[in-house]
């Protein structure tokens, strides 16, 4: 079997794996699991209702920010720089999208994948900068809105700080490897 | 968070203006606002059911025992929470789910924990020590198999789009550890917290 046979069996079993698993956890121990299920989703209204809020606030910024052409400026101004780090001008600015946005991060890749060619290194650096990061400030603003949290402290500055990291460590990684 | 909300709306008002870009961003306030209300209301489904799916979990001692399991790692990272928590059994679901790529689960579930870490926070309107944590884990953004990206790379006929699992597990985890120590590093030279609003009830 291939590896990436298995790597499809493993992303096919492990959601029914996990809910198989507590479901039957719960009847073992006599947990009535109906009652429960329900009195638990009750939350799940008032969880998202809660968030709207901080979504709004983050989202509404981060696109202003993105439609304004920011991005594409400071992105240009630094391809200079960057270029003597072997680093090419299309990924940049996946660079600065990833923590702003996901959605916008994967549709950049998939401009990147299909202009460049599925070969090319650009398509392989930023696959591995797509992959390797999280949306810092959608996860900010669903989990911290979740329960009300107005002052992040220092959460956002570990967030973007990882951000740079994985960014950097993904141009370390993909030029010695590919 | 003040100054970032402030400058993120002005420098896109006046860059936009610059660039003549005017119209598209007044026009991305009304796409941004709609858009978050979509995903808020996308969400609510799914996280009746992993909010119904974890109680299960919790009342079974399922949770419970997980947290038994993995305390001598949380024991450090979350030192405020007691090591039998709750809370501390979801934070471990939390982060497999996100390793195994499945984020319609680990969101709720992460919701979950940080709703148990708030039983324990001093302030309810700002962020502890632990919940920083926890956020820094989930924005280093760990997982096993990066399922989108191979998806896209399978979809423009990419031959062998596994190749790049072993460069992005190298980073991911990397990243991973690196946000625990920075968070760590944070969490002692940052002002504590301070009681404004009193906790939870």
């Amino acid at each position: 079997m291939s590896f990436q046979a298995v790597l499809n069996i493993i992303s096919l079993w492990a959601l029914p794996f996990i809910i198989v698993l507590i479901l039957t956890v719960g009847m073992v121990k006599e947990v009535p699991i109906y009652e429960v299920f329900t009195e638990g989703a009750k939350d799940g209204f008032k969880v998202a209702i809660n968030i709207i809020p901080y979504l709004v606030a983050i989202i509404v910024a981060i696109s202003m920010l993105r439609a304004s052409g920011a991005i594409e400026m400071i992105a240009n101004s630094m391809a200079g720089i960057l270029a003597r780090f072997n680093i090419p001008a299309d990924v940049l600015p996946v660079i600065f999208v990833r923590p702003l946005s996901g959605s916008a991060a994967l549709g950049l890749f998939s401009d990147i994948a299909t202009n460049a060619g599925a070969t090319a290194y650009s398509t392989k650096l930023a696959a591995v900068m797509v992959g390797s990061s999280e949306t810092t400030f959608y996860v900010l603003a669903v989990y911290f809105g979740s329960i009300g949290i107005r002052k992040f402290r220092y959460a956002l500055w570990v967030g973007l700080l990882a951000d740079i990291i994985a960014a950097i460590m993904s141009i370390v990684v993909c030029s010695w490897m590919f | 968070m003040n100054y970032i909300f402030y400058w993120l709306i002005v420098l896109s008002i006046v860059i936009g203006a610059i660039n003549g870009k005017l119209p598209d961003v007044v026009n991305s306030i009304l796409t941004g606002a709609e858009k978050s209300v979509q995903i808020a209301f996308s969400l609510i489904g799914i996280m009746a059911f992993w909010l119904g799916i974890m109680k299960i979990a919790e009342q079974s001692g399922l949770v419970e025992f997980i947290a038994k399991l993995i305390s001598p790692i949380t024991k450090r990272l979350f030192n405020e929470i007691p090591p039998e928590d709750p809370a501390i059994g979801n934070i471990a679901m939390n982060f497999s789910a996100n390793a195994l790529g499945l984020t319609n689960a680990a969101t709720p579930i992460g919701i979950r924990a940080m709703q148990d870490l708030q039983k324990h926070n001093i302030d309810r309107k700002t962020a502890s020590n632990s919940m920083c944590m926890l956020l820094a884990m989930n924005t280093a953004g760990f997982q096993l198999i990066p399922a989108t990206v191979i998806a896209v790379l399978v979809g423009i006929g990419y031959k062998n789009p596994t190749e790049i699992i072993a460069p992005t597990l190298l980073v991911t985890s990397f990243t991973f550890i690196i946000a625990i120590i920075i968070a760590k590093i944070f969490q002692r030279f940052s002002p504590p917290q301070i009681q404004e609003h009193g906790g939870e009830e």
